[in-house]
């Protein structure tokens, strides 16, 4: 579904270079859920931007859903994968209600009907269809989340970008929204790429995980390997230990 | 520990805590002590778990009611305490550790000057024994190049780093109780373990005590003595050991965690209105 090769992203700032994910490749299948795991600044989020499109600076090749795309995406290929990012809190135009956000990328790609279509989005989140009334600050933070969701999921894409969607809320909350992305991943099979620094997320949600440092890969874990605790790499290894497992 | 003595560092009873007027309680009647020993509280968002943090330094704005039937620190009220002696008292008796060290350092001040303020308010040093002073004591938070780093600015250290200085100026002047409010969430997984080894490690040699607010069950009980439960701002339940785990909320909260080594489906979830229900009886 996803195929990456030789994927390079260099940030340059007047004479400073900053060379954040260097030459990985990596495929995922259809219904496939592939899991990134590192610290902070290792570039796991700049590979999910370069998949979403959001970055324009990468050389390399990505193909999606069997087709290669360039840095500029055509509407078509736009709709292949959406993305959810990590903060419910600023992801919501806090001016907008919550029907104006989800009708938004039906409205980009010109599609017709749709406010059924955005009543139908919210109840398959299971929020209630009134809340497309409300403005992003009346709703709690995973009820926000939901809505984020919702909103990746409206142009059903095959595709599913998860940049850390559950580490700004609580455990109880964390387990509603792990739960609703698995049953929307049942559903609709699927396929998701799941960025994360907390690994028991990661083992929960994944088939596949890469652990990645330093721009580069340097280990990958079955989930058999997960649960049996087999890394084959110090730094895997350390990451283990240091996450109370 | 030796010389571990009875009476509690921290004795609190009572513990009430509403904002504005015919509100909702944040914090209803709270009672625990803490010893020279590592006590933990474990609760999610709105708990009232920080802001029964700050009750106890006096930190809640002036909109907050806070009574109680009992404050100690080492057998002396804090209730009756006025602002200015409480400010005499902050740092010097009590330590509080925040969550992100980007904002609870100064920014416009070097890391040095910040830690060398400290020793010269709560030690009564002066300039250059109050500089050393601050050297060592970043060394003692195994700060490889103490000198370099002393004139580093915040933003110029990693979150890390500007933990462990949080915590060495926060411990320079051995507070009897040292109060950190999640102070390892900003952090990486790696850098975490470190960080708490090494608060642990000062605290138990300053023999202080130390009240460690988490919403990181698995952390907290890895790392601490007791675990204080705290849902709604009550004390729901007080554990030795997770697994003697007896009240709904925190069995929920344990199975809705992610484990690896049981794989489900579908994680458990809060059944939300039957634990008002039980908690409110």
């Amino acid at each position: 579904m996803i195929s990456v090769r030789d994927l390079d992203v260099v940030f340059t700032s007047g004479k400073t270079e900053n060379h954040v994910v260097r030459r990985v490749s990596f495929d995922v299948g259809k219904g496939e859920t592939l899991g990134i795991v590192g610290e902070s600044g290792c570039g796991k989020s700049t590979v999910l931007r370069c998949l979403s499109g959001m970055e324009k600076g990468w050389s390399g090749d990505i193909g999606l859903a069997g087709k290669a795309v360039g840095k500029i995406r055509t509407r078509d290929e736009l709709r292949h994968a959406q993305m959810v990012f990590q903060d419910p809190y600023g992801s919501l135009h806090p001016r907008h209600r919550i029907g104006t956000a989800l009708a938004e990328p039906l409205r980009a790609m010109g599609h017709g009907d749709v406010w059924t279509k955005v009543e139908k989005a919210l109840r398959q989140v299971g929020l209630p269809p009134a809340f497309a009334n409300r403005y992003p600050h009346e709703l709690s933070g995973g009820q926000r989340q939901r809505v984020a969701i919702a909103r990746a999921l409206i142009l059903s894409p095959p595709i599913l970008l998860l940049d850390e969607p559950t580490s700004a809320l609580d455990v109880s909350i964390q387990a509603e929204v792990l739960n609703l992305l698995a049953d929307q991943r049942d559903e609709r099979f699927l396929t998701y790429v799941l960025v994360s620094h907390d690994l028991a997320v990661i083992a929960h949600m994944c088939d596949r995980v890469l652990i990645m440092k330093g721009g580069v890969f340097v280990d990958e874990l079955t989930k058999a390997d997960l649960q049996a605790g087999i890394t084959h790499d110090a730094y895997t290894r350390e990451l283990f230990e240091a996450s109370f497992l | 520990m030796q010389d571990r003595d009875l009476h509690p560092v921290l004795s609190v009873k009572g513990l009430n805590v509403r904002f504005g007027r015919n509100s909702l309680a944040a914090v209803s009647n709270v009672s625990f002590d803490v010893g020279r020993e590592r006590v933990g509280i474990v609760g999610e968002s709105g708990s009232g778990k920080s802001t029964t943090g700050r009750a106890i330094m006096r930190l809640l704005p002036p909109i907050a009611g806070v009574t109680a039937e009992r404050m100690d620190l080492d057998g002396v009220s804090l209730l009756d305490r006025t602002e200015r002696q409480m400010g005499t008292l902050r740092g010097k008796d009590i330590a509080l550790i925040m969550q992100d060290p980007r904002y609870s350092l100064n920014p416009v001040l070097t890391v040095g000057k910040q830690i060398a303020e400290a020793a010269r308010l709560h030690m009564g040093l002066r300039g250059g024994k109050a500089r050393d002073a601050a050297q060592a004591m970043l060394e003692r938070v195994r700060i490889s190049d103490p000198e370099r780093v002393m004139a580093l600015y915040p933003h110029q250290i990693s979150g890390g780093m500007g933990q462990r200085v949080m915590i060495a100026m926060m411990l320079l002047a051995r507070p009897k109780l040292v109060i950190a409010d999640e102070p390892t969430s900003a952090l990486d997984v790696s850098v975490r373990r470190d960080v708490l080894t090494l608060l642990d490690e000062l605290v138990r040699e300053n023999n202080s005590g130390l009240l460690l607010i988490s919403h990181d069950i698995r952390m907290v009980a890895a790392f601490c003595e007791r675990i204080i439960v705290m849902y709604s701002g009550r004390i729901v339940e007080t554990l030795t050991r997770l697994e003697d785990a007896q009240h709904p909320y925190t069995r929920g909260l344990m199975s809705a965690l992610p484990d690896p080594h049981n794989p489900v489906r579908r994680l458990a979830v809060l059944d939300r209105a039957k634990l008002d229900l039980e908690t409110s009886r």
